[in-house]
């Protein structure tokens, strides 16, 4: 009866299709996803019905123990891990793909044969790209991009060959379809990882949104393999949201997707400066150490001669000002404006941060938060860590809405952000991030850096911000102990 | 069986319904959006039913039910671990405000 299951699989898309749109905003988003989730389960049953398959017991033994291990995952991960687990479920999905198309390689039809084995293309694709992301997240592979002799080309070559392949299949029968199979499997395997091996730290939020869409793609394919449409109308939601996410984030890094695919990675643009600014930025933060050391010594002279002066006049001065801290300008702020970064997440400062910001709200100072498009790893990693430590959503502002704002703020503190608020992006043209747009953290008067260091960020770009005249404060370090300190500290 | 043509256009419609949906979930939400949408991916589960099952009941050879039972247990994994993660995150930003 395909007109009943086709009306039925289209009714469980909508009601997916509204699940997703309910989670567009925050006071709906768990019953969007309860719905979404509910939609699966009908999607599952009509299946079991459908297929004519209710009898077979190995299918509830299998989902018993995949919802057993799914579910004690979900319960037991830290917030701090989502990415990896993300790109871990991600990959599973396309695993479950691809071992779709497998079984149905041996269909009637060239177009069943087509899409089965692309089914096993696309699946193990993410399946190998996830897993290595998922290893890059979780720092078990390196996070540099890892290149290999004659990457791009072996890269190119193991596409084509996989492509190869599975249009060779549809003409395939018997031993022929059978080699189409294995080399449809091994070589979208090697394109699997040879393209994710090579992707950057800070290329992690577009590779894992692009695999996000491969995995639903995959599903679509796999669906039109054993022709069920509830599949393919989930596949292709799953594939376009992906697609929209991969596009966000390329906008925000101002990158092309084909870059970062076939080798354009960024990465520092030669190792000579890179030691120069280390050497730079040690001789900053040495000098930056004598000048404290001399603020001290000023003000201990200045405290001695408003005693002389006192005994010689036997009246008060007025208040010599004090030399200024990141601690006494956030004393003073009125208006802060808190910009996080990948390093927070490093750091699991997030907490941290939620108390400097309790602290400055009591004292009456209105806080907000710079959310850069592609800060941390994953899309929208800063919201979910600001929200485990409790900061209400409201006070998360998007690039666009808080841009103009911090030129008139009182004081920014940035935690362990770098590339993301880079002002070299706006001029310096030729280095990795030049047009990426950023946060105008450089138009606030006083900038406080709880970083961990200098270093340039991940694109390499030395960031003016550390060395400009004044209003800038570092306070280097691990940016839990920095922050307990600046809470501390603030009278 | 149905129609090749229909399963394409099924594919292009839902893509393109999805995607414009999808534009109205803002950045804030990005994450749990990701997530949700990870879940969804193991719809792939309702494949790997019909093709398990249809292995089972015409007796094919132990690597088809065992190919087919190891993509139900991948995506149940998918699934549930999926769901379960978008909803913890998404009821830590729907705490109440104090």
């Amino acid at each position: 009866m395909p007109a009943l299951q086709i009306l039925i699989s289209a009714l469980l898309a909508v009601l997916v299709l509204a699940g997703i749109s309910m989670m567009s905003k925050v006071r709906t988003a768990v019953a969007g996803n309860l719905l979404s989730a509910l939609a699966m389960l009908c999607g599952i049953v009509a299946t079991l019905l459908f297929a004519g398959v209710v009898s077979v017991w190995t299918i509830y033994v299998s989902i018993l123990i995949g919802a057993l291990a799914g579910s004690l995952l979900a319960a037991r991960v830290k917030m701090i891990q989502m990415p990896q687990t993300v790109a871990l479920f991600n990959g599973l999905g396309g695993g479950a793909s691809a071992l779709v198309g497998l079984l149905s390689t041996h269909g009637e039809g060239a177009f069943v044969r087509f899409t089965a084995l692309l089914a096993v293309a696309v699946g193990m694709v993410t399946l190998v790209g996830s897993l290595i992301a998922a290893g890059k997240l979780h720092r078990v592979l390196p996070q540099k991009p890892v290149v290999w002799k004659r990457h791009a080309l072996c890269t190119l070559l193991f596409l084509v060959l996989t492509l190869g392949f599975v249009v060779a299949g549809i003409f395939a029968a018997g031993t022929g379809l059978t080699v189409c199979v294995v080399g449809t499997f091994l070589f979208a395997s090697l394109f699997g990882l040879w393209f994710s091996l090579r992707v950057g730290g800070a290329d992690m939020p577009i590779t894992i949104s692009l695999l996000n869409s491969l995995s639903g793609v995959a599903g679509a394919i796999a669906g039109m393999a054993i022709g069920d449409v509830f599949l393919v109308a989930v596949g292709g939601i799953v594939g376009a949201s992906g697609l929209l996410l991969t596009q966000i984030m390329c906008r925000a890094m101002n990158r092309k997707l084909r870059s970062i695919l076939t080798g354009g990675t960024m990465k520092p643009s030669t190792p000579t400066p890179v030691i120069e600014n280390e050497e730079l930025v040690q001789r900053i933060m040495d000098l930056e150490k004598r000048i404290k050391a001399l603020e001290a010594m000023v003000a201990d002279l200045e405290a001695r001669v408003k005693v002389l002066d006192g005994q010689l006049n036997a009246a008060p001065a007025a208040p010599a000002g004090e030399a200024p801290t990141a601690a006494a300008v956030l004393s003073r702020a009125k208006d802060v404006i808190i910009v996080p970064g990948y390093g927070m997440a490093l750091a699991q400062a997030q907490h941290q941060v939620r108390q400097l910001a309790d602290k400055l709200e009591s004292r009456g100072a209105r806080v907000r938060y710079a959310i850069h498009p592609v800060a941390g790893r994953m899309p929208g990693h800063m919201n979910v860590l600001l929200a485990e430590a409790d900061v209400d959503y409201e006070k998360l502002y998007e690039m666009d809405a808080i841009n103009d704002d911090f030129k008139n703020t009182d004081a920014v503190v940035v935690i362990g952000a770098n590339d993301v608020l880079n002002p070299a992006a706006r001029n310096a043209e030729g280095t990795p991030i030049y047009g990426m747009p950023v946060l105008n953290v450089d138009e606030a008067p006083e900038v406080i850096v709880c970083n961990y260091d200098l270093k340039p960020g991940y694109a390499g770009v030395e960031n003016p911000i550390y060395t400009r005249d004044k209003g800038v404060y570092l306070e280097l370090g691990d940016a839990k102990e920095t922050l307990l300190r600046l809470i501390s500290e603030i009278a | 069986m149905i129609h090749p043509l229909i399963l394409v256009a099924v594919f292009l419609l839902s893509t393109v319904v999805g995607y414009f949906i999808i534009r109205t979930v803002p950045s804030l939400l990005h994450t749990p959006l990701m997530s949700g949408m990870n879940a969804l991916s193991g719809v792939t589960i309702v494949g790997a039913i019909v093709a398990t099952g249809v292995a089972f009941l015409a007796g094919e050879g132990v690597f088809s039910q065992i190919a087919g039972g190891l993509a139900i247990v991948l995506a149940a994994v998918n699934v549930f671990g999926g769901f379960g993660v978008t909803h913890r995150m998404l009821r830590m930003f729907d705490k109440k405000k104090k």
